[in-house]
């Protein structure tokens, strides 16, 4: 690299402060153009902050930012947008009720006179959708999508703002390994084109792929940058967490004991009322964990909704604990011991609005100890959030902030830390890791592992093929809806899964034909 | 909208600040409507320190101006506790003025029909049959929401209409005053052991409207039926995850909301007017929302905001008389703080307020969800 070389972007000396919290730390952080630089970091680190700034949605108290080596101010997104700054978010910024196409053009309208042009933003989005391999449905309505496919428009959106500089906050983490693969053609194909992404995610595998260099920072400072063929995993872990991090999950063989979760013959149909799951037949027994993997968008949030009565059961029964359960009714389940991570943290897992406190007992506000007859025990809400803000590590400078000003992260703790708050005999977990730091990931699963040993059957989902390999004791691969195989996890290897998830028939991967559950 | 259910006992001082900042758009508002109502008094010929001091001579002036203050603020209070209270669920409650026709008429006829009883239970009886009068006209547009998905701002729109009518005819037909040489739609005079006192210059009713915002509160911010409608509010979804009924909470919601607006017409009753006289209630429900809004939908927000309005028609009299400015200017510069209040942003750019405000932020109109 030439010494003079100008960035495509560089920010110095990046101070921000929040109530109680110094979030970014006089960072230092170039972007070359055309490579991809990794962000790494613990929950709370203070990256997302650093790209809110550089896409103007926060100001930062301190520092400078250079674009192509001049210095600029950027106010708001309008600014960064014509800056050749584009971002997604890490929770999506989609207007949900609008179109794929709508959605896409919000904010750079193209029109026809003084009406809206939806034709030419239905044609920008088939073309950019097929420029970039990224299958999405012009007319679909936002709300109706699932997450991964969000995550597309979301890009596609930045694409269409022409961005010189992308920055992804987690783009992965709700993508299979397969739309990863893709996801990373794409990136690669746009850094060709002179393009720089900032790229943040808490996948070292992903990071030690893709990424031309890695800059991980701890407790709003950078650590150091880093070149991917001078570390491994484990040092990136160590470097991004202070210690080191076991990144192996340990236990020993499940004892399954009596069901505690049966489902038979299940039919749930999705908002369009198609039938996303099929005739799904399952058995999670006390002490064993049984993964469901499947590839995003065949069922599994489906699924897992029906399951913890947020939505109807067309046909089929369910029973919890060896008794069959009332329709729609997640208070019932709850009190008889079912525990639920949710898929979507900021839609079902919590109010944004409200103190970490209040959401800790977002389930069990009714009862004692944290009420009292009519009135709620703050006493009891304040020593319960202390409690488990210590125990699973939520970094927040207080449990009266709000649950929206928490790093994803750390959101994604506090749900963590309620759910397993109270006596739990079936644990339904859609995605419990997703967004967490390597040590994070680490303390829950043996979180989840100690739970089973206690006797709870665990249900996990997930679109993490490692997590499911490394903590289920059984796994049901989902496809189309249905559950096409059910195997013991020591059974099967990464590419029969792959295989299975992709569709291809049990028999012909697995040797022999399979009984269904 | 700062406020938190369980408030950090340490900072106060940043909790109340956040407090302050969060009404600094509604104090503008009412800035801007003064200044804007000042311009039109002097473009028309008068004195607008003349006018001002006039209204509010006329509001605080003496124990005589005190009392009309109160007594005017007394049913904008309720009624904004009414609307209010439904924001807090994301509702948005149109209907205050149709519930509180409701709460007055049930009040008078309570008043006027029910011979022997003591004084003291009297006023209570109708008070009470005031508040479940308006509290179940209520339950009709939460049922409609919950069973049919009806929208509750069209119904509670098209139930006022109604209210209105039936009402009218109740004055004018069964229950109609027939004291000879009575020709307007009015009930007979509540009986007075059925009316509410005034201590010196204080109405009691003003009483109950404080205790009834200092209920509200506490009802929204202590009890767990609060956590339940605040969470339904901020986001159905999650309340639903929780194990919340969602529908149960919007119907009984609409119902508390309704019955303050119930109480609020059997307050006028039973402490002002004597009886029902339709005149005397007209947009004191639609008011409502004007104080809701001016309050920051805080129930001790709307103490204030109904207070200020109170005092603006009870000054207006003496402003006229004084200052020879038409009353209805009053009317003119209420119009406008609504107006500022809602546009929020135009008050933030005026007077470059800062839109870093969190907390709970109310979202209207958003569904509730899917069946
Ligand atoms: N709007 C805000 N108000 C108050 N504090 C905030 C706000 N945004 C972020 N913070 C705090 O700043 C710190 C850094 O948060 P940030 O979101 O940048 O973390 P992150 O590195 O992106 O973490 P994660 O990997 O969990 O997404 C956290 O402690 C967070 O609580
Ligand atoms: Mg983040």
């Amino acid at each position: 690299m030439s010494e003079n070389q100008t960035f495509a972007l560089e920010v110095r000396d990046i101070v921000k402060r929040f109530p109680g919290v110094l979030a970014n730390d006089h960072v230092n952080f170039n972007l070359r153009k055309g490579e991809v630089h990794a962000l790494l970091g613990e929950n709370g680190a203070g990256k997302t902050t650093l790209m809110n700034i550089i896409y103007g949605l926060y100001h930062p108290d301190e520092g400078e930012i250079f674009v192509n080596g001049r210095k600029v101010t950027i106010d708001s997104p309008h600014d960064a947008i014509r800056l050749g700054i584009g971002m997604v978010h890490q929770h999506f910024m989609l207007v949900p009720v609008f179109t794929v196409a709508e959605n896409l053009i919000l904010g750079a309208e193209p029109t026809k006179g003084l009406s809206l042009d939806l034709k030419a933003a239905r044609q920008a989005v088939v073309d950019l959708s097929q420029r970039y391999a990224l299958e999405v449905e012009p007319d679909a309505i936002i709300e109706d999508l699932p997450v991964g496919v969000q995550q597309r428009v979301e890009i596609l959106k930045a694409l269409y703002r022409e961005a010189k500089v992308l920055v992804l906050d987690e783009p992965t983490a709700v993508l299979t390994p397969q739309e990863v693969e893709e996801l990373f053609v794409i990136m690669r194909q746009l850094t060709e084109r002179g393009v720089s992404i900032i790229f943040i995610t808490h996948k070292l595998k992903e990071v030690l792929t893709i990424a031309d260099r890695i800059t991980v920072m701890r407790r709003g400072r950078v650590v150091g940058t880093v070149r991917p063929q001078e570390v491994d995993e484990a040092k990136l872990a160590a470097m991004m967490v202070g210690r080191e991090v076991v990144l192996q999950v340990e236990k020993s063989p499940a004892e399954p004991g009596e069901p505690v979760l049966q489902v038979r013959d299940l039919v749930v149909e999705d908002e369009r009322h198609l039938i996303a799951v099929d005739h799904v037949n399952l058995e999670v027994r006390r002490g064993e964990v049984v993964g469901v993997a499947g590839v995003q968008g065949n069922g599994q949030t489906e699924l897992a909704e029906a399951l913890t009565g947020l939505r109807p059961i067309r046909e089929g029964q369910m029973l919890l604990g060896g008794k069959a359960v009332p329709p729609r009714n997640p208070r019932y389940l709850i009190e008889h011991g079912m525990a639920h991570i949710p898929e979507d943290r900021q839609k079902h897992g919590l109010v944004l609005s409200y103190t970490i406190a209040d959401n800790l007992v977002l389930c069990t506000y009714y009862k004692p100890p944290f009420a009292r007859g009519l009135q709620r025990n703050q006493a009891a809400i304040v020593e319960n959030a202390e409690k488990l803000v210590q125990q699973f590590d939520v970094r927040t400078p207080s449990i009266f902030t709000t649950a929206g000003s928490l790093s994803g992260g750390n959101q994604q703790k506090v749900i963590v830390a309620r759910e397993f708050s109270r006596p739990v005999d079936l644990l339904i977990a859609n995605q419990p890791t997703r967004g967490l730091d390597v040590g994070s990931i680490e303390y829950i699963h043996k979180r989840i592992v100690q739970m089973r040993d206690q006797g709870a059957g665990v249900l996990l989902i997930s679109a993490e093929l490692d997590e499911i390999m490394s903590l289920a004791d059984r796994i049901a691969v989902m496809f189309r809806g249905k559950i096409v195989a059910t195997v013991k996890a020591e059974e099967v290897n990464r590419e029969q899964l792959g295989l299975l998830m992709a569709g291809s028939p049990a028999s012909e991967v697995l040797g022999q034909p399979q009984p269904a559950a | 909208m700062a406020e938190k259910t369980t408030q950090n006992p340490q900072g106060w001082w940043p909790q109340m600040k956040r407090l302050l900042l969060s009404f600094s758009v509604p104090l503008g508002a009412v800035l801007l409507a003064l200044i804007i109502g000042a311009i039109i008094i002097e473009v028309s010929g008068a004195s607008a320190w003349k006018a001002y001091t006039a209204l509010a001579k006329g509001a605080f002036g003496n124990a005589a101006g005190w009392q009309r203050t109160l007594e005017k603020s007394t049913p904008l209070i309720f009624s904004g506790l009414a609307v209010a209270f439904a924001f807090k669920a994301g509702l948005f409650n149109i209907g205050a003025q149709g519930q509180l026709l409701f709460g007055a008429i049930t009040a008078a006829w309570v008043g006027f029909a029910v011979h022997g009883l003591p004084p003291g239970l009297h006023a209570a009886v109708a008070l009470a049959a005031g508040a479940v009068a308006g509290g179940l006209y209520g339950a009709i547009p939460g049922a409609l929401k919950t069973y049919t998905g009806a929208h509750e701002v069209i119904t509670t729109i098209m139930l006022n209409y109604i209210a209105m009518g039936f009402t009218d005819y109740l004055a004018n037909g069964p229950l109609k005053d027939t004291t000879p040489g009575n020709i307007v739609a009015r009930t007979p005079a509540i009986l007075d052991s059925a009316k509410l006192p005034t201590w010196g210059w204080l109405p009691f009713g003003f009483v109950l409207a404080l205790i009834g915002a200092g209920f509200a509160w506490w009802l929204l911010q202590r009890t767990t039926l609060g956590f339940e409608i605040r969470t339904v509010g901020q986001n159905p979804h999650a309340a639903r995850y929780a194990g919340m009924k969602v529908a149960r909470t919007v119907i009984l919601t609409m119902v508390i909301s309704a019955l303050f607006a119930g109480i609020g017409g059997a307050v006028e009753t039973q402490g002002v007017v004597g009886r029902y006289e339709p005149g005397f209630n007209a947009n004191l429900g639609f008011d409502g929302i004007t104080v809701a809004l001016l309050g920051k939908t805080n129930p001790f927000g709307v103490i204030p905001a109904a207070m200020l309005l109170g005092a603006m028609r009870a000054g207006s009299n003496v402003m006229q008389f004084k200052a020879h400015v038409a009353q209805e200017i009053t009317d003119v510069v209420q119009a406008l703080m609504l107006f500022f209040v809602a546009a929020d942003m135009i008050v933030r750019w005026l007077l470059r307020i800062r839109a870093a405000e969190e907390g709970e932020k109310i979202t209207l109109s958003t569904g509730w969800g899917s069946h």
